[in-house]
This record gives structure tokens, C-alpha cells and sequence, in this order.
């Protein structure tokens, strides 16, 4: 098989990634694979990843000013500099960018909520909205099954959980 | 240096111990963190990469599970020493090629903390054989312990976040090392490979993220990370595993049952060339080695234990070859030494 970049030599190097349900692969000859920096995965892992997914594809082929317009106030680095390094630079990118991420999240995860772990000293606020909205999924998955009476259990959790957060803020506001 | 006591010890992804060990090699979970209030690993200047390092290392000595784990700067190791941790699983081949960092691992090498790869911390646990839920119960526990003394980025709908976003939310990433010769043999393989692609499953070789399959010898691990929770996912991958490895049994009964003669002539060859080679690199070692394992797993080659099998997987490998002669060797040195070492232990085998 000939390298995939240059069409010339063969391609020793191989690469095979599943990117949602997707299975993209790279050849590539030793010269090329060396040319590309000798961090293959990372330039294997998203230009190919982001052509892929036409969403973010054309985000990144939006006019450059647009991207140039936003930067990270944490790191600094911009949309761009992301779908070249296939990184991004601090937890804050994902405020910053988040108009553009969370559709390529979606498509990764099919999902864009963290159910599972979380740190036990997170603030009572996030603590917060992370109970209420895995109550939420419960709640929605026991009407799907429509399980009812469990369903008004977690309806009055819910209920009970807003009152204290409404008590809570009235306290504050006071 | 305490690096090469690991020597004496098998490793614990080759121990040929554990739950359907005949097929899955080892299980492994691993975990994405970064710290609050520093940018991610690529982002860092040199001081907050040693204060990193400084934070990781204070929190693991105040952590039960790894308080007495070596922690190792990737600036004291050589080149040798971080092929020769790859090759035993305890680092990525990312880790391996940084210049900062460090890694923490405990003497069995069931778990280890790589710190600064591409997240601040990649925590992993391995197990012999098939049994994910241990490795799950462990890394929490090492988690919940570390997360004491550390303060993680976390995000209150998007979870742990993660320098890539294909390991935001749980940050979890379970995997089974698989030896799937039959599934080869049989070509049933990449009807397997098309089926995993739609369950997001991915496929890798010996050496995780980067590498190719060699030696019948496959990596497969979860995609999705967020949405589900650890549990589930570890659930969900571990049934996908359990129908392989029944695939994989069921080839191999196929393959004895109609006694195939070239089945058995490539294992036959396979054992032939092994004890006869006095040349051999380490791809044509593994693949070979692929063919006896399965021929003793199906029982046709006797005399041989599995666990001599993989102790030659392993030192077999470049790294390893010169750890254990205390040498520099260059590659046609180490195909001479690994053919006399493969030799040696194959011995007593007969070929009948």
C-alpha cells in the first residue's frame, strides 16, 4: 500500500482509529509519518477526527477572522489551535469554547451530561444541580417504563430538593 | 535502582492468572484528571510542571494503597528504563517520550499513576486475567484517596474535564488485552472488528494507543466516557468482551474438533522455528509465541506452561532483553540473544 500522504512510498506505518462508529485509517511511509512530527497520534487523532465530523469540519473552516476573534482568557489558545493539536489548554476551553464543543461532544459521547463520580469536595451549589439533574434522568426514565409510583417518589425529591435550594437562597438574600 | 527488581517479578498483565486468562491477558481501567488552576500538561511552564509533580507525589505518599509506591522522575530515567516500562504496561508510549514528568507505580505493578501525560494524572490499574469490576473497585478507592489531598477540574454538567474531549465526564477508560488467534485463523476477525465499530469499541495493538496489532494479540477499550456512569460502562464493555472470548472458544473448538491438519502444521512449524532460530526479531517472536500459546491452550503441544509462554512475550521485547544481560545490545545482538533465550526455556518441549 502506498503512504497516504506523499503517494510515492509504502506505507510501513499504520494507523486504525474507531471514531464513532466510524473507522478511519492512515498509511503512511517513514519519511511522512517523520515530517508530521513524531507524535503521529495526536495529528492522526483529530484533523482526521474533525474532518470526520462535518460540524466541527466546518467550524474550522469558517472564515479566520472568526477564530481569531476568541481566544481562552485561561491559556490563550484558540478554536483553531485546537483542531491543529487535537488539545486543549485548560480546564477553562470548555466555557470558552463551548458553543463549538458541545456539538462535537455530542457526536463523540452521544450525551452531553456527566452522570457518575464526582469529587466529594465540590461546592453544595454543583452538588446541587448535579443531584437535581440525575433525579431529572430517574424521573424520566421511570416514566419511560412507566413505573409511576416510583416516578412520584423522585417528583417529590425533587420537589423537596428545589424547596431547601429556595430556602436557602431566601436566606442568603435576607 | 529499585527499576530493575521489577525484573524478578512477572508482570502483572502477563501473570496468567485471573478469570478466562486463556483468552483475556489482563483487564485495566484507567482515569483522566487535571488539576484545579493550572492550564492542562502541554500548557504548562517548567515550574508549574514541578509543583505539579511536587502535589502528586505529597497527596500518593498520603494515600494508604501507594503510600510506599516508587515514584520516578522521567528526567532520572533512560531511554531503556522508559521502553522497559512500556513494555511492561506501566507507561503509554506518550509518557515514554516526554522529557518531564513522573510516574508512581507499586512494586506488583498493579497500579500506577502516570503524571503529566496528557492529563495532569492518568491513574491505572491493571489485573491479570478478566475481571474489571476489581480493577474498578481499586482505582476508586486510589481516586477518592488522592482526590483528598488534590483538587480536580470538574465541571458541573460536563464531569472531569480532560485536555481531549473524547475523555470528558468520567475520564474512564476500560480495557482488555485479548489473545484472539482463533478468531484470526478462522478469519472471522474483522466480521469482530466491523461489530465493535458500531458498539464504539476500539481496537489497538500490544501497546495501547499508537501501535499495531501484533501476534494475534489485541487491546480493546470503551469510547464513549460520558452519559453513563463508571459502572455502566464497565458493564456494558465487559459484556462486549464476554462475547468475544466466546467467540474466540468457539473458533478454537472448531479448529480441534475437525482436527484441520493445517491448523496444526502451523503450530507444529511455529514450535519448530522457535526452538531452532538462532536469529529472530521480536515481531516474528510474538507471533510465533501466538501459535504455541494456542497450542497449548487447545492441548497439543503438552510439557509447556502457559506462564513460561508469557514470560518469554516479555523478554523477548528490546528493553527487557538488555535489562536482563546488562547491556547495550544493538538489534542484531538482541535477535541472537532473544533466539538463545527462546531456545533455552523451549528445551525440554518435544515435538512429536
Amino acid at each position: 500500500m502506498l503512504c497516504n500522504v506523499c503517494g510515492l512510498e509504502e506505507a510501513t506505518i499504520h494507523l486504525t482509529e474507531i471514531i464513532n462508529t466510524k473507522m478511519v485509517e492512515l498509511h503512511l511511509c517513514e519519511q511522512c509519518a517523520y515530517e508530521k512530527g513524531t507524535d503521529v497520534k495526536q495529528y492522526f487523532n483529530f484533523s482526521e477526527l474533525l474532518e470526520g465530523l462535518s460540524e466541527a469540519g466546518e467550524m474550522l473552516k469558517s472564515p479566520s477572522e472568526k477564530k481569531e476573534a476568541v481566544r481562552c482568557k485561561g491559556c490563550g489558545i484558540s478554536f483553531d489551535d485546537f483542531g491543529k493539536s487535537g488539545r486543549l489548554g485548560c480546564p477553562e476551553c470548555y466555557q470558552t469554547f463551548s458553543k463549538q464543543l458541545l456539538p462535537l461532544i455530542k457526536r463523540i459521547h452521544r450525551a452531553t451530561q456527566h452522570v457518575g463520580k464526582k469529587p466529594s469536595k465540590i461546592s453544595g451549589e454543583v452538588k446541587f444541580h448535579m443531584e437535581l439533574r440525575e433525579l431529572h434522568e430517574r424521573l424520566r426514565k421511570l416514566v419511560e417504563q412507566e413505573a409511576f409510583e416510583d416516578a412520584a417518589k423522585v417528583r417529590d425529591l425533587i420537589k423537596q430538593l428545589e424547596d431547601r435550594a429556595k430556602k436557602g437562597t431566601e436566606k442568603h438574600g435576607s | 535502582m529499585a527499576l530493575e527488581d521489577l525484573l524478578k517479578t512477572p508482570c502483572e498483565w502477563l501473570k496468567g492468572t485471573g478469570p478466562d486468562n486463556d483468552i483475556v491477558m489482563s483487564s485495566r481501567i484507567r482515569l483522566a484528571r487535571n488539576l484545579n488552576g493550572y492550564p492542562f500538561s502541554t500548557k504548562l511552564t517548567k515550574d508549574e510542571e514541578k509543583a505539579i509533580i511536587e502535589e502528586v507525589h505529597e497527596a500518593s505518599l498520603a494515600s494508604p494503597f501507594i503510600k510506599d509506591a516508587m515514584f520516578l522522575l522521567s528526567e532520572d530515567l533512560t531511554d531503556l528504563d522508559k521502553q522497559f516500562l512500556l513494555e511492561r504496561h506501566l507507561i503509554s508510549l506518550d509518557h515514554a517520550s516526554k522529557q518531564s514528568g513522573a510516574v508512581c507505580l507499586t512494586k506488583n505493578e498493579t497500579i500506577s499513576i502516570m503524571v503529566l501525560e496528557e492529563d495532569h494524572l492518568r491513574t491505572q490499574v491493571l489485573s491479570s486475567g478478566f475481571d474489571l469490576h476489581k480493577c474498578w473497585e481499586t482505582i476508586n478507592k486510589v481516586d477518592t484517596q488522592m482526590e483528598e489531598k488534590l483538587s480536580f477540574a470538574f465541571h458541573n454538567t460536563l464531569g472531569y474535564l480532560t485536555a481531549c474531549p473524547t475523555n470528558v465526564g468520567t475520564g474512564l477508560r476500560a480495557s482488555c488485552m485479548m489473545h484472539l488467534p482463533s478468531l484470526v485463523l478462522s478469519k472471522q476477525i474483522a466480521k469482530v472488528m466491523q461489530a465493535l465499530i458500531k458498539l464504539n469499541i476500539a481496537a489497538r495493538g500490544l501497546y495501547g494507543e499508537g501501535t499495531e496489532a501484533s501476534g494475534n494479540f489485541f487491546q480493546f477499550s470503551n469510547q464513549v466516557t460520558l452519559g453513563q456512569n463508571e459502572e455502566e460502562i464497565i458493564d456494558n464493555f465487559e459484556r462486549v468482551i464476554k462475547q468475544i472470548i466466546e467467540n474466540e472458544r468457539e473458533a478454537r473448538k472448531t479448529l480441534t474438533d475437525k482436527k484441520q491438519e493445517r491448523f496444526f502444521d502451523q503450530i507444529w512449524r511455529a514450535l519448530g522455528v522457535l526452538k531452532s532460530a538462532r536469529l529472530i526479531n521480536s515481531k516474528e517472536a510474538t507471533s510465533l509465541l501466538s501459535m504455541v500459546r494456542l497450542g497449548v491452550d487447545c492441548g497439543v503441544i503438552q510439557g509447556l506452561e502457559r506462564e513460561n509462554l508469557n514470560e518469554l512475550l516479555i523478554f523477548c521485547q528490546p528493553a527487557h532483553l538488555q535489562k536482563m544481560t546488562h547491556r547495550n545490545l544493538s538489534s542484531s545482538e538482541r535477535d541472537k540473544e532473544r533466539a538463545h533465550l527462546i531456545r533455552k526455556t523451549l528445551r525440554s518441549v518435544e515435538i512429536s
